[in-house]
């Protein structure tokens, strides 16, 4: 087992190097914006000197790589600077969104993966049958559809039309958790018609693609039902992909669900971002991108040591 | 074995005008023409033919199971009174593991990589509900006894990659025995793996099905093989019966043409040639090699000359060092210690430090043509590119130079310059591998395994073709194999490797002439002989 901790070691160390090059590319990223907070902030009819003054006031007016060294420097301490817009401290406007944004991943993704993974052994069990191509049919339709669209669609029928979800996803008046989850059921079920065909048909691809081992036609030979070959002799072999692709949806759940954040009025982080860019109050920003990187560098470690673990010839070596 | 003669009894299994159909581009198209076959209880019948004559085809029809891709289009199989055409899925699902057990060619390949091998064993008698776990570990511990498994106890709580091949294969006959079964298909257990460890497998696989009087098709392209295993021997070709007798017949009075040239195939040898004159500088020369990947050393000083118009066979078991020592001379793999000469001159350790003329000097044949020829490539592509980068052939001479190698390799220019390798034989695609290897007019070629992968009548026209083309531009080989016919037919000089270290070399006549050492004495007296008796004699010699 040691090898897998220098594994875990190695890729940790790897993992903030790449988090240290993400930081300067959001930097640099930042600084391409057209106009800064100050113009943002003063708005059209400022005058040079009040925006210089403020610029002056807030730092804005040292050259980029100081302003970088500064802000690292903070970053490496626990300090994410404070907001320009509001001047509360940067963590104290994450922290409580950040809880929100894993509370809907997790939720979506409790109900995507199981049924992604599920769906998918089904369609490899039944392939090419009618069920097969049902089941392949709906999943690229839904992920046909811009997010927004299945989320109103979603909200017509179920917050609109029956009324029996609510077509706004906010936690006023502090709700216990069984609250919180009828809440967002919506939000919830959007992301997961979004990211379960790309789960679901990694799964059926990866076993499909085993189909053909010798140790399958083995199993088979040894009178097992297609069912326990499917899932006891294929499925093992083929979770390395299928956990992958996983990861890779989960840090989507993470980060990329600005929209349906929008459409629900969730306070999730990526509404925050988008706040954020429009008034440059950048070390929002950068503090929010920060965080977007540390999941999918996070999540792709996780991926990695479990796609190991699942492979007996790596763990048990020889 | 038991008596064959006792036809009294109703056969356990019986085919009758067996006909299956396998699809190639949408159109199905029959590959086995009718075959009838009759096995009785006990019997051991040996199926042999070479690629594509449908003998693992037939052997998984005595299950019921057609592989995708073929469907059984007529006939019918009858197993104990069951008509297998006729049964459903759920019928022969319960024969199959339960009474019809099958150890298939490649164990490593045929093992699930990701469970233990007890938990493979125990699934088949669990699942098929004819015994409890804790009994059936106990029995697996039982039969990896018998099948003389090193460590009975812990073998079975190992993963397959911890197993080696011939113990894997032990293991599967093991597992496939673990119902009890009345008939087991062996599909070429032994092909994958080394003469030594064959010999092994074969005892303790003929062992076994003694001791529970199970019924086998025992399926294999070696005659020496199934000489050993089989009570009677059917020969197929091309999905047709050309004959069956019982194995004494077979062997000693073979009627039919086509049996008697397989027979004679192994009667090819090359003319022995009179050993170098001292002083001779060797086109190819190693001197105290040692190379390895990692901090392992596969090579451990290893010394030997390649003289031109001689074949050197290089021989020994998997993992003995042969592939690497050529990997070592081609500078794939710089040696941590040691030189390699080429006519006398030191070459550079690295291929990239070595000049392009370094470097056409040796050429390479692969043991598995299929691999080595880019698919996508035409064979006026194949061949020409090396006479393009290493002569700079262009135009018209470069065409007029792919045409002269197709007709040095006896394959017609005109019909086979534009094709692609998918529309050749194993046989052509291995003759496009020499001509590839022509192309650059090289001194020295090496030959890894070239024939290994071949059936017996191809292989031998390309030995022909190899030594014919050594006669032609006086060229020196070095023939990498584990067979020892294939020594005995091309080979002038013996080079025999065991654990990376040379463990005898010298002239072929002397090699197999006693006394040996004890090494190559083991691996000359593991090759299988057409005699039926070989098995038993040579297992109570060594005892």
């Amino acid at each position: 087992m040691s090898h897998i901790w220098k594994m875990v070691f190695k890729r940790l160390g790897l993992g903030f190097l790449t988090l240290f090059i993400v930081s300067l590319l959001i930097f640099l990223a930042t600084e391409l914006l057209p106009g800064d907070f100050a113009q943002e902030f003063l708005g059209q009819s400022a005058t040079p000197e009040t925006v210089a003054a403020i610029r002056r006031q807030l730092g804005l007016d040292l050259p980029m790589h100081i302003r970088y060294i500064q802000w690292l420097a903070g970053v490496l301490h626990g300090d994410f600077g404070t907001s320009l817009a509001n001047h509360r401290p940067v963590i104290d406007l994450i922290g409580g969104r950040l809880g929100n944004t894993l509370f809907l991943a997790l939720y979506a993704a409790a109900i995507a993966v199981p049924l992604s993974l599920m769906l998918g052994i089904l369609a490899a069990l039944f392939r090419n049958s009618f069920f097969d191509r049902f089941v392949n049919a709906s999943a690229l339709t839904s992920i046909s559809f811009p997010e927004f669209f299945v989320a109103y669609i979603l909200i017509f029928w179920l917050a609109g039309m029956g009324g029996m979800f609510p077509s706004m996803a906010n936690f006023r008046g502090d709700p216990n958790f069984l609250d919180m989850l009828y809440r967002t059921f919506l939000p919830a079920i959007t992301l997961t018609l979004v990211v379960t065909a790309h789960m679901m048909r990694m799964t059926r691809a990866a076993i499909i693609n085993l189909l053909a081992s010798p140790y399958i036609e083995m199993a088979r030979l040894k009178g097992m039902t297609p069912m326990r070959v499917i899932v006891r002799h294929a499925l093992p072999n083929a979770l390395a992909p299928i956990i992958n692709v996983i990861a890779l949806n989960l840090a989507y759940l993470i980060t990329g669900v600005v929209v349906v954040e929008v459409v629900f009025v969730y306070p999730g982080l990526g509404q925050l971002m988008v706040d954020s860019v429009a008034a440059r109050d950048m070390p929002v920003v950068q503090a929010v991108a920060l965080i977007f990187a540390a999941a999918y560098v996070l999540l792709n470690l996780t991926a990695d040591v479990l796609a190991t673990l699942s492979n007996p010839r790596l763990v048990h070596r020889r | 074995m038991s008596d064959t003669s006792n036809d009294t009894r109703d056969p356990l299994l019986t085919m009758r005008n067996l006909r299956i159909e396998g699809r190639a581009d949408d159109t199905w198209g029959e590959i086995v023409h009718g075959i009838d076959l009759d096995l009785y209880r006990g019997e051991v019948l040996g199926l042999i033919g070479e690629s594509g004559a449908g003998k693992s085809t037939v052997g998984l029809a005595a299950m019921g199971f057609t592989r995708d891709g073929c469907r059984i289009s007529g006939g019918e199989i009858r197993f104990d009174g069951i008509d297998l055409t006729e049964a459903s899925e759920a019928t022969k699902r319960h024969l199959r593991g339960a009474r019809i057990a099958y150890v298939a060619q490649s164990a490593a390949a045929s093992f699930n990589p990701a469970h233990r091998l007890m938990d493979q064993y125990c699934e088949t008698p669990v699942q098929h509900g004819v015994m409890g776990r804790t009994e059936a570990e106990n029995d697996a511990v039982d039969l990896y006894r018998r099948m003389q498994l090193p460590d009975p106890e812990q073998i079975g709580f190992r993963y397959p990659h911890q197993v080696s091949g011939g113990q894997l294969q032990r293991a599967m006959t093991a597992m496939a025995m673990a119902c009890r079964p009345d008939l087991i298909i062996f599909d070429e257990p032994t092909t994958a793996l080394d003469v030594t460890t064959q010999i092994e497998v074969l005892a303790a696989i003929r062992n076994i099905v003694e001791q529970f009087d199970t019924a086998a098709i025992y399926i294999t392209h070696d005659l020496a093989v199934v000489a050993q295993m089989a009570d009677r021997i059917k020969v197929l070709l091309r999905g047709d019966e050309v004959e069956e007798a019982d194995t004494r017949s077979m062997l000693a009075q073979p009627r039919e043409d086509y049996t008697k040239s397989l027979w004679a195939v192994r009667s090819y040898a090359r003319a022995e040639q009179p050993p170098v004159a001292e002083g001779t500088v060797p086109v190819v020369s190693i001197k105290s090699i040692t190379a390895g990947y990692g901090t392992v050393d596969v090579l451990k000083d290893v010394s030997f000359d390649i003289h031109q118009r001689r074949t050197v066979a290089v021989v020994g078991e998997s993992g003995s060092g042969k592939s690497t020592a050529a990997r070592v001379i081609t500078g794939l793999l710089p040696p941590r210690e040691g030189e390699i000469r080429f006519d006398g001159e030191v070459l550079p350790p690295d291929y990239r430090r070595r000049s392009r003329d370094q470097l056409r000097q040796a050429q390479m044949i692969y043991q598995m043509a299929d691999t080595a020829l880019n698919p996508k490539l035409r064979i006026r592509e194949l061949i020409g590119r090396p006479a393009q980068m290493y002569l700079g052939l262009q135009g018209r001479k470069l065409t007029d130079r792919i045409r002269d190698l197709l007709s040095l390799i006896e394959l017609e220019p005109d019909e086979y310059i534009d094709r692609l390798p998918s529309e050749l034989s194993g046989g052509q695609k291995q003759r496009i591998g020499i001509a590839r290897a022509l192309a650059a007019e090289p001194k020295f070629i090496i030959c890894d395994e070239v024939t290994s992968a071949l059936d017996q009548l191809v292989a031998e026209g390309i030995l022909k073709l190899l030594d014919k083309l050594q006669g032609e531009f006086d060229l020196a080989y070095m023939f990498i194999t584990h067979d020892l016919a294939t020594v005995k037919a091309i080979a002038d000089d013996v080079v025999v490797m065991k654990e990376g270290r040379v463990v005898e070399q010298g002239l072929k006549a002397d090699m197999f002439r006693p006394p040996h050492d004890p090494y190559t004495e083991l691996l000359l007296s593991s090759v299988p002989e057409m005699d039926p008796d070989w098995l038993t004699n040579v297992l109570s010699d060594r005892t």
